[in-house]
């Protein structure tokens, strides 16, 4: 078992990846890139320079880097009480000023919180005047948030998540069991567009009244909170809204006071000024 | 005359806890002075689902600030920090924590074991380490990690743990510099305040 690995070597690893492929991990935070490194060498029973060499000579194998190095995890209604505020305050005060709105998930990994989405708007009756855009800097994750299937033992957290949320019906309401696993609806995806994007490299493609980004900039050091930030931002328009993770923040952004507080205890914010 | 031959110059104190241990801590906590210097960072086997109340019930006991961290706090001293539940909490250098939802570790976010080892790579031999009651081995891997990087081991005693696996599975696995009650854990704990502050003295 590798114990450890230095930071010189994470260093090479991320300088050769941005050199040679253009995605940038230099500024990721260091500990779980570091479990993510070590977890990669021993699944694949590589040193750190049989892994340099590898990324060196096979350009095939930086899908499967990309799929390891970020993390995946991730529920339906993670934060029960976060998605009962959207469906209650946060969407509703949206559709105060417009009939129509565009949501942005950025770094939807499995796109948990996609389908979480879909289906709180179906249950408001609003699903088909919303559109919703759904990133991820990794395309194989993307592939299976197009499937919208997961594992049927997943769906036990999923279903109490569900519960606490309170939605009108029941979880097995929206897929059916197949082999161990439960296939969503693709009807509730109808309105999705799923996009391969890299928060950190990307340029700016469009404006949205919410984006929602929970738990994906905790992968991330200061500098590079900082300016994502300011790419969601410009994403967003005036008075839209930014939705992160419970244990985020976002004080010692250089923008945090282009935006307010709307929920200190779910982490929403709204842009004030541009 | 102190009872434990403490070094210089450690920077905090990291506890890890799970079944069994709530009672522990609460002593441990209640019997924490106001102005004790290090911070104690703790990750311990919680409820997913029960996003509050644990905080609020450990700061009832306790003279000094407990804290559920955000992503990026900066690390300060007397403060008590509890990783939040359903995020494992490293510590990155440059003294600042940061929380991540990878997979569970031994079927625990937060993982004891990511906690300790996080510590020990940045706070080195400058770190002290005690691993509570618990039923099951996460943590065995945090200690061996501190112990490796010269810091200081302490398990609870485990006959006078509710459920021992996880203090004997850290015994099994690394050197343990000291096996406490929890009265002597609160001994130690008092006993590395006066030193520090010894230490900190002149300066």
């Amino acid at each position: 078992m590798i114990q450890d690995i230095d930071i010189t070597d994470l260093k090479k690893i991320t300088s050769l990846v941005q050199a040679k492929y253009g995605y940038d991990f230099r500024d990721y935070a260091m500990s779980s890139f570091k479990r993510r490194m070590i977890r990669l060498l021993e699944m694949k029973s590589l040193t750190t320079e049989g892994l340099l060499k590898k990324l060196n000579e096979q350009p095939a194998f930086i899908t499967e880097f990309l799929d390891e190095v970020t993390v995946n995890v991730t529920e339906l209604f993670r934060d029960p009480s976060f998605w009962r505020l959207l469906r209650d305050e946060t969407i509703p005060a949206i559709l105060m000023n417009n009939k129509e709105f565009r949501i942005l998930h950025a770094g939807c990994s499995s796109g948990e919180e996609v389908v979480s989405m879909a289906i709180l708007l179906k249950e408001m009756g609003i699903a088909e005047r919303i559109q919703i855009t759904a990133t991820d800097i990794d395309p194989s994750i993307l592939d299976k948030a197009v499937q919208a299937t997961y594992p049927i033992k997943n769906m036990e957290v999923n279903e109490k998540n569900y519960i606490r949320f309170q939605g009108t019906g029941k979880i097995s309401d929206y897929y059916r069991e197949d082999k161990g696993l439960a296939i969503f609806n693709k009807e509730l995806l109808k309105n999705v567009t799923f996009k391969k994007y890299d928060l950190v490299t990307g340029e700016v493609f469009n404006k949205f009244d919410l984006i929602l980004c929970r738990n994906v900039m905790i992968y991330f050091n200061q500098a590079l909170q900082n300016e994502v930030l300011k790419k969601f931002h410009e994403s967003l328009f005036k008075y839209g809204y930014l939705a992160i993770g419970s244990k985020e923040s976002l004080m010692w952004c250089e923008y945090a006071n282009r935006f307010i507080v709307v929920s200190e205890e779910e982490k929403i914010y709204r842009k004030i000024k541009d | 005359m102190p009872k434990f031959n403490l070094h210089n110059g450690f920077r905090a104190v990291v506890i890890g806890g799970s079944a069994g241990s709530f009672q522990g801590i609460v002593k441990i906590l209640a019997a924490l002075p106001q102005d004790f210097q290090l911070p104690v960072i703790m990750a311990l086997h919680r409820l997913k689902h029960v996003r509050h109340g644990f905080v609020e019930a450990l700061s009832l006991k306790s003279a000094l600030p407990v804290v559920e961290p955000v992503d990026k706090e900066t690390i300060r001293k007397s403060t008590v920090y509890l990783a939040p539940s359903n995020y494992h909490l490293s510590i990155e250098l440059g003294n600042y924590f940061s929380l991540s939802t990878e997979d569970m570790v031994n079927n625990s976010r937060p993982a004891i074991d990511i906690t300790l080892s996080s510590a020990a790579y940045v706070y080195r031999n400058k770190l002290v380490g005690i691993l509570l009651s618990g039923a099951n081995r996460d943590g065995g891997m945090g200690m061996k990690n501190i112990h490796d990087k010269g810091g200081v081991t302490v398990v609870q005693e485990p006959t006078e743990c509710l459920i021992d696996t996880m203090p004997k599975a850290a015994l099994a696995l690394t050197t343990i510099d000291h096996t406490l009650k929890v009265e002597e854990i609160i001994t130690f704990l008092k006993e590395l305040n006066q030193q520090y502050k010894h230490e900190h003295r002149t300066t």
